[in-house]
C-alpha cells in the first residue's frame, strides 16, 4: 500500500466485535484501534487523527449517533460508518442525515465491508490528491492577489517572493495599472512584517510642502494650518511597510530627505527638533525611467541607487497576453460577488475582442473594462457589446485625418473623454484604466483643463 | 517438531486428494515441511446453534489448545466459519501467530457444482492465504497475488495460487531455511 496507513477507530461495546472487525481490519494493512465506548471514543477523537470510525449504533451511555456528531465536530474529515444489527429505516436517515459515509447491518457480508472500504480508501485519496493539486496550481499561478501563468511573471513570483522574506529595499517598476501596489501589498503581507501596517502614499498627487508633511509629520504651528502635531507616514508605517508610489515625480528636495531616511532610518517632524527614529520597510514604484531620469540629471543617482536594492519589473499585460483568460476568470470571479451577479464567463466573441486589445491601461483597464461588462450585462455571460470596446478589425476612424505622433492621439484621446465626462476626473480615469494621479500628470503635461464650474468632480486631492 | 501440521478436523471424513493438495501447495509456498494430521473429533465447542454456523475464531483457540505447541497449524473443515461481524468466513488465522482455518464450505459456489477439482485448487490458494497471515503477512495489492483479499469466490478463482515476489520477500526467514 502506498503513502500514510488508513488509521481506523472501531467503537463498539462488545468485545467480540472490537476484536473480530479490528483483526479482519489489520490484515488488510490498517492501522485499528478500538474504543469501548462513546465517551472514550470521543477522548481518542480529540487526542489523534482518525481516517475511517466504525461506530456501533446502539451502545449504553453515550450511543454512536451523538459519538457522529461529536465526531463531525471533532473531525469533519473521518469517513463515519455506522454498525447496528438492528437496522431501522429511522435510524439509518438520521445516520445520514448527520453525515454519516454509509450504514452496515451486522453480521456484514465480507464482500460489502470490502467494498466499502476500498470506497472510503479511494475517496480520502482522492480529497487528498485534490488538496495537493489545488495547493500546486495556486502556488503555480498565484502570488497573493497577482494571478499569472506566465514564465516572465513566475520568476517575478520567486523573486517576490524571495524579497518579501528579506528587508530589502524593493523598488517596482511598471507601466501604469499594471499592479504596482497590488504587488507591494502581496510582498507585504508574505513578509515577517504582515502583522504590521502597510501604508500607502503617492507622491505625484501632491505638492511639493504638502508631501513632505505627509511622510514626516509637522510639529504644531510649522506653518499656516498647522494647528496640531500631526504624524506622518514614516511614524505609520512603524513596523510595517511603507508603498512610495510614482516615487520617480519627487522634487529634488524631497529626494534628498528620502535618501537621508532611507540612510539612517531617522528624520525630524516638518518644524521640529526631535530625532524620530522608525522601523520601515519601504517599497517605491514608479512608470519612469529613473535610469533615464538619473542621466538626465533630474533624479538623484545616490536615491536611484538607495531604491534600486532589489528592482521587480511587472510586464505590461500586452506582453503577456496568456495571463488574459486566467485574468477574465480571475476578475469575474470577484465581480460575481460584488455585482451580485452569477457571471459564467465572457462569450467567445467578446473573449476574441478582450484578446485583441491593446490594453495600454494593463491589468487595471481589463479589471474596469470587465466590471462595464459585468453590471452590463442582462444574462449570465458578458457579451463582446457589454465591453464597450472596439471590435477587431473595426475601423478606427472613419475620417481621414493627417498622421499624428503618439503622443498627439494620446493627448486627444484624453481631451475627448475629459469632454465626455464633464470634466469628471475620477470617471475619466476609470475610462482610460489609469489611475486619477497618472490622469492628472498627464493632464499637467498636455496642459489639459477640466471643464471649469464642473460640480460633479470634487475639487482639491 | 518446527513446521506446519495440516490438520483435517472436520465433520466428514478427511479427503486425501484434497489434503495432498493442499500440502503441495503449502510446500511449495513456505518451504518447509508439512505433516499431515487427523482429529479424531470435530472442535465442537466452535459451533454456535444461533447462527448454525461454527465460530473460527473459537477453532484458531481449540488448534492453538490441542495442537502440537510448535509450528503453525492449519486446521481444515467442511463447516461452515464465520466470524461475529461477518456473515461467513473462507478462513481465519492469527495474524503472526500459530493458528490458521479453511473451510471447503463456501467454496462450493454454485453449491450444486460437482467439480472437486476447482474446490480443491480454491482451497489451496486459501490455505496458502491464511497460512500467509500466521506468517506475519497482510493483504497484498499486487494483482492475483495469493495474499490479495478475496471477499468471494470469484476474487479467490482470479488470483494465482502462489504468493508474489513481495510477499516472498517478507517472508524471507522461513523461505531462506527452506530448500531454494
Amino acid at each position: 500500500m502506498n503513502g500514510e496507513r488508513t488509521r481506523i477507530l472501531v467503537v463498539d461495546d462488545e468485545e467480540i466485535v472490537r476484536e473480530s472487525l479490528g483483526g479482519w481490519l489489520e490484515k488488510d494493512g490498517y492501522e485499528v484501534a478500538s474504543a469501548a465506548d462513546g465517551r472514550s471514543a470521543v477522548e481518542r477523537l480529540k487526542q489523534e487523527k482518525w481516517n475511517v470510525l466504525l461506530v456501533d449504533l446502539k451502545m449504553p451511555g453515550m450511543d454512536g449517533l451523538q459519538v457522529l456528531g461529536e465526531a463531525r465536530k471533532l473531525q469533519p474529515d473521518a469517513a463515519a460508518v455506522m454498525m447496528t444489527a438492528y437496522a431501522t429505516v429511522d435510524t439509518a436517515v438520521q445516520a445520514m442525515k448527520l453525515g454519516a459515509f454509509d450504514y452496515l447491518v451486522k453480521p456484514f457480508d465480507p464482500e460489502e465491508l470490502s467494498l466499502m472500504m476500498q470506497k472510503i480508501v479511494n475517496q480520502q485519496r482522492l480529497v487528498r490528491e485534490n488538496v495537493a493539486l489545488r495547493k500546486a496550481l495556486k502556488k503555480e499561478h498565484r502570488f497573493r492577489d497577482i494571478v499569472s501563468k506566465s514564465a516572465t511573471m513566475q520568476r517575478m513570483f520567486e523573486l517576490a517572493q524571495a524579497a518579501a522574506r528579506s528587508n530589502s529595499t524593493i523598488l517596482v517598476l511598471g507601466e501604469s495599472g499594471s499592479g504596482k501596489e497590488v504587488l507591494a501589498r502581496a510582498i507585504h503581507a508574505e513578509s515577517p512584517r504582515a502583522e504590521g501596517p502597510f501604508v500607502p502614499v503617492s507622491c505625484a498627487a501632491l505638492t511639493e510642502s504638502l508631501l513632505e508633511s505627509e511622510l514626516f509629520g509637522h510639529e504644531k504651528g510649522a506653518f499656516t494650518g498647522a494647528v496640531a502635531r500631526r504624524k506622518g507616514k514614516f511614524e505609520a508605517a512603524h513596523g510595517g511597510t511603507l508603498f512610495l508610489d510614482e516615487v520617480g515625480d519627487i522634487s529634488g528636495k524631497l529626494q534628498l530627505d528620502l535618501l537621508r531616511v532611507l540612510e539612517d532610518r531617522r528624520f525630524h517632524r516638518v518644524g521640529g527638533t526631535e530625532l524620530i527614529e522608525v522601523d520601515v520597510r519601504v517599497i517605491a514604484a514608479t512608470n519612469k525611467d529613473l535610469k533615464r531620469a538619473v542621466a538626465e540629471g533630474t533624479f538623484r543617482e545616490d536615491l536611484f541607487y538607495r531604491l534600486n536594492v532589489i528592482p521587480i519589473v511587472l510586464p505590461p499585460l500586452r506582453e503577456r497576453r496568456e495571463d488574459i483568460p486566467l485574468l477574465v476568470s480571475h476578475f469575474l470571479e470577484r465581480l460575481s460577488t460584488e455585482v451580485k451577479k452569477d457571471l459564467s464567463g465572457v462569450s467567445a466573441e467578446a473573449m476574441a475582442v478582450i484578446m485583441a486589445h491593446e490594453w495600454p491601461g494593463n491589468v487595471r483597464e481589463l479589471r474596469n473594462v470587465l466590471e462595464r461588462g459585468a453590471v452590463v450585462a442582462t444574462g449570465n455571460v458578458i457579451q463582446a457589446a457589454d465591453l464597450g470596446l472596439s471590435r477587431p478589425g473595426a475601423p478606427a476612424a472613419p475620417e481621414a485625418v493627417a498622421p499624428v505622433s503618439l503622443e498627439e492621439v494620446e493627448k486627444r484621446h484624453i481631451a475627448e473623454v475629459l469632454q465626455h465626462t464633464g470634466g469628471n476626473v475620477s470617471q475619466a480615469a476609470r475610462i482610460l484604466g489609469i489611475d486619477r494621479v497618472t490622469l492628472y500628470n498627464k493632464m499637467r503635461k498636455f496642459q489639459l483643463r477640466r471643464e471649469e464650474g464642473d460640480p460633479r468632480e470634487p475639487g482639491g486631492s | 517438531m518446527e513446521g506446519i501440521h495440516l490438520w483435517w478436523i472436520g465433520e466428514g471424513g478427511a479427503d486425501p486428494r484434497l489434503l495432498e493438495h493442499v500440502r503441495a501447495h503449502l510446500d511449495r509456498a513456505f518451504g518447509l515441511p508439512v505433516a499431515l494430521w487427523s482429529a479424531a473429533e470435530p472442535p465442537r465447542e466452535a459451533y454456535d446453534p444461533r447462527r448454525r454456523q461454527w465460530s473460527s475464531t473459537r477453532i484458531l483457540r481449540w488448534l492453538l489448545d490441542h495442537g502440537p505447541g510448535a509450528g503453525k497449524v492449519l486446521g481444515v473443515t467442511d463447516v461452515d466459519l464465520f466470524i461475529p461481524i461477518l456473515t461467513f468466513v473462507f478462513g481465519e488465522a492469527q495474524l503472526g501467530g500459530g493458528a490458521a482455518v479453511v473451510s471447503t464450505a463456501r467454496l462450493h459456489d454454485p453449491p450444486e457444482m460437482g467439480d472437486d477439482r476447482v474446490v480443491r485448487q480454491r482451497l489451496a490458494k486459501e490455505a496458502v492465504h491464511e497460512l500467509g497471515h500466521a506468517f506475519g503477512l497482510t493483504h497484498c495489492g499486487t494483482p492475483r497475488c495469493v495474499m490479495s483479499r478475496s471477499p468471494s469466490v470469484r476474487d479467490v478463482d482470479l488470483k494465482r495460487d502462489d504468493l508474489c515476489a513481495e510477499c516472498r520477500a517478507r517472508l524471507a526467514r522461513p523461505v531462506e531455511r527452506g530448500p531454494a
